[in-house]
């Protein structure tokens, strides 16, 4: 069989470079193995301190009790649980609206002055520190209302998720193909129901990513809540309803009450506690940050399990 | 230049259409030399030859169907092969009157001639002299001389014409010479034939170069427009 | 350099007023370059009209130019008269929402809306305001039965449009730009992204639409254009880039013997 010069090129070197081959392989898949133990090992060894140290403090208490002075046993952070959701859901409320429309307007227009300035707004937004945008709503509702709020968290906070949010969802929609536009404007759709009925619904799962990115920073920050929501160790939507029932308020006057009030987050809650030179509170500050943890996870998980059984009904 | 290897196989197939043309013609002249010659080996000879005439016509034909169907030819290409296809056709059945020659020959057996053949040898030459321009012509696409050739045919008829009353004083003068004098102007009728062949050939040359199919007549003018609708 | 456009008399003379639509004297720029140049084309109803020529002749920017799609495009600005039974749509003031009801269209690439097969289908009706439950599944089902499409898919009506092999979802598609019940349909290259049995039976379909709509594609397989069409144009791009219309007639003079010689070495392959 006649060779050609190709072959008989490497011919020469063949069996050195075959051994030498094998040995890089190894070598190579020894170091990045070890590379990847040395990132992945941090993330387990918190994981694993963080359950440890704080699941002695978990009980049924925990979850469902106000704090109690100091001394007195039981208590918990049930206070800190409701207040990380309702200002999440506040959050959410003040920041994906505006958000979506903004990415929706910028998407379609990139080149117009409005465009440009929400893109270059938007990139400047994303790295304001967050204790800046806690002062800068103290200064604008904290101050004039005299009084610490839930909402004043869920703005301060809305302003953290509004870059994300606006990125990733203009990003999704640039990903849309533009032949599902035109396929809409073929058949006559006016432009706002092409963007509702057809660029949305295609875009949603990455959109829907974007958000819970967006969701799982803010309820983990703590800054920003520093002059807004301030801390509420007494804080139970269950009383506040209860007594709002007894007392015939209206609907309106019950759910003011439930943000309008301080609040206490997750994460403000063991900023406090770990600080106080008290070993009940050190040990809770632990505990809420196995729950807290906790909570970030589960959300990520339910996310993915929702996204990937959107994405199967999708395929058929 | 695309479509290289399409345009190969074109030039095949002109070639091996006048192949096929030429031993045509060789098949005409020898059949009338045979006959002048009463030659009858020769004879049997020219019957075989037409086996060889059909084998090849139905090879060509095969090549165009294959062309045809590989190639999508369009326009231009499409009237050519499409006139490939008809123009082997004629020169199959050029090569049927040398072997009806053939055959005339070989029937009149021991007989002599009628009379020694003089204007039929010329018709032959005529004619293959015709086919063999009207075939260069063809290849070439040289629709000029294509349009030239078909008023020669006159001439062969003219010599046909001449043939007949011959033959036919003969027989008034001679009642019995009857079948040998047919004979003869079978021969004289089937080089008149091919000659009328060969127009069609010219008008098929137009054709491929014009997208036109025109019958190709001094008299009549008739003119055929495939695109004309009335 | 020669603009002459060689059409046969039958194609034009057939009484200028029944053509279905007709293009006049278009030009078509982005920004200062001209993408089309002086365009003439008349359209006849219930026939279908293919649109051929090498890459990047213009012939895309054509076909959108029956429906004012090119109006996406915010640098597209076009001039002359495009005109549909008659009467100009690229004029100020016309609605271009209904004109885009009127004159549909399919894409290359199959583009079902991600949401079920009825609502692919009912999305165009809805648009217009049909909302009863009643109508719109008799408007689905008559559109996919137009599309060849009905039997089978008429069991799994709320199975997403991308569960459908790429050939049903190509009629899909199809069934979707019939709900609005248009005049004309235009189809850009539709079969080109498809196998070849797929692409036979939307030729077909096409062949049995025309019956009731007219059609114009665009197509760079010359076969198909010869196979489907009844009428082809031929554009190509002149000096300056900008494409014209070389030559139009019937798709069988086109084929068997074409006037112009930029047209002949085109479908001969010996340019392209």
């Amino acid at each position: 069989m006649t060779t050609t010069r190709f072959q008989e090129l490497i011919a020469k070197n063949e069996a050195a470079h075959a051994r030498g081959r094998r040995i890089t392989n190894i070598v190579m898949l020894t170091i990045t193995g070890f590379l990847t133990l040395l990132a992945i090992i941090p993330l387990f060894w918190i994981i694993g301190y963080v359950i440890y140290r704080g699941g002695s403090t978990i009980n049924l208490d925990f979850f469902t009790q106000l704090s109690r002075p100091l001394g007195m046993t039981g208590g918990g952070v049930l206070f800190s649980i409701e207040g990380t959701i309702v200002l999440a859901i506040l959050s959410c409320i003040f920041a994906i609206p505006p958000g979506v429309l903004a990415a929706f307007y910028v998407a379609r227009n990139p080149n117009t002055p409005l465009g440009t300035a929400l893109r270059f707004g938007t990139d400047v937004l994303a790295g304001v520190p967050s204790i800046v945008m806690g002062l800068f709503i103290y200064t604008l509702i904290v101050v004039p209302e005299k009084h610490y709020s839930a909402w004043a968290g869920g703005l301060a906070l809305a302003i953290l998720m509004l870059p994300t949010i606006v990125r990733t969802t203009e990003e999704m929609l640039k990903l849309v193909p533009h032949t599902l536009r035109e396929a809409s404007l073929g058949l006559g759709a006016p432009e706002w129901k092409t963007s509702l009925s057809v660029m949305f619904p295609a875009a949603l799962n990455g959109i829907i990513t974007g958000f819970l990115l967006a969701i799982s920073r803010s309820i983990g920050e703590t800054a920003p809540l520093l002059f807004t929501a301030l801390g509420n160790e007494q804080y139970d939507i269950g009383t506040i309803i209860r007594g709002g029932i007894q007392s015939h308020q209206s609907l309106s006057a019950i759910i003011g009450r439930i943000i309008n009030q301080p609040v206490d987050s997750l994460p403000l809650t063991l900023w406090k506690y770990a600080q106080q030179p008290y070993p009940e509170r050190i040990d809770q500050s632990w505990g809420v940050a196995l729950v807290l943890m906790s909570f970030v996870l589960s959300v990520e998980i339910i996310a993915r399990l929702w996204v990937e059984s959107r994405k199967r009904a999708l395929q058929g | 230049m695309l479509r290289k290897t399409f345009e190969t196989e074109i030039k095949q197939v002109k070639d091996d259409v006048l192949l096929l043309g030429s031993m045509v013609e060789e098949s005409i002249l020898n059949s009338v030399e045979a006959l002048k010659k009463r030659d009858l080996k020769a004879a049997q000879k020219i019957l075989e030859g037409d086996r060889a005439i059909n084998k090849k016509r139905f090879e060509i034909e095969s090549e165009l169907m294959i062309l045809i169907a590989t190639q999508q030819p369009m326009a231009h290409d499409l009237r050519l092969l499409a006139s490939n296809l008809e123009i082997i056709s004629e020169l199959e059945r050029m090569g049927d009157y040398a072997k009806g020659i053939a055959n005339i020959n070989i029937r009149m057996g021991d007989e002599p001639l009628l009379k020694p053949l003089i204007d039929i040898p010329r018709m032959a030459e005529k004619g293959v002299d015709m086919l063999h321009r009207a075939l260069t012509a063809f290849v070439n696409e040289d629709i000029e001389s294509a349009r030239k050739i078909p008023v020669e045919d006159d001439e062969v008829d003219a010599l046909y014409n001449q043939v007949y009353h011959e033959l036919m004083m003969y027989v008034i003068q001679d009642p019995r010479t009857i079948e040998r004098a047919n004979w003869l102007l079978w021969v004289a009728h089937n080089l008149e034939r091919v000659a009328d062949r060969v127009t069609n050939i010219c008008e098929r040359t137009v054709f491929i170069v014009t997208g036109d199919l025109t019958e190709i007549t001094d008299t009549d003018n008739e003119f055929w427009h495939p695109h004309k609708h009335e | 350099m020669e603009t002459k456009i060689a059409v046969s008399k039958n194609v034009t003379e057939s009484a200028e007023s029944r053509n279905k639509m007709e293009i006049k004297n278009l030009s078509v720029f982005y920004r200062k370059f001209r993408a089309l140049a002086e365009i003439n084309i008349a359209v006849h109803p219930n026939r279908i009209t293919a649109i051929i020529g090498p890459s990047g002749c213009g012939k895309s920017t054509l076909l959108r130019s029956f429906n004012r799609m090119n109006d996406l495009t915010p640098s597209a600005h076009m001039d002359g008269e495009i005109i549909l039974d008659g009467e100009n749509i690229n004029a100020s003031g016309v609605d271009v929402v209904d004109v885009r009801r009127r004159v549909g269209m399919v894409f290359q690439r199959p583009n079902p809306f991600p949401k079920s097969i009825y609502d692919n289908v009912a999305f165009g009706p809805r648009l217009y305001g049909i909302r009863r439950r009643n109508d719109l599944n008799e408007i689905v089902e008559k559109s996919l039965r137009q599309a060849a499409l009905w039997e089978e898919v008429k069991d799994k009506l709320h199975q997403s449009g991308f569960s459908l092999s790429g050939g049903q979802q190509q009629r899909l598609c199809i069934a979707r730009a019939l709900a609005v019940e248009p005049e004309v349909i235009l189809m850009d290259e539709p079969a080109s992204a498809l196998d070849p049995i797929s692409t036979l039976r939307i030729e077909e379909l096409m062949r049995d639409l025309v019956q009731d709509y007219t059609i114009i594609i665009v197509t760079h397989n010359m076969q198909q254009a010869a196979r489907v069409s009844d009428y082809t144009a031929m554009m190509m791009i002149d000096d300056h880039r900008a494409g014209r219309m070389i030559e139009f007639n019937e798709t069988n003079v086109i084929f068997t013997n074409p006037k112009d010689k930029r047209t002949e070495d085109y479908v001969t392959g010996r340019f392209g």
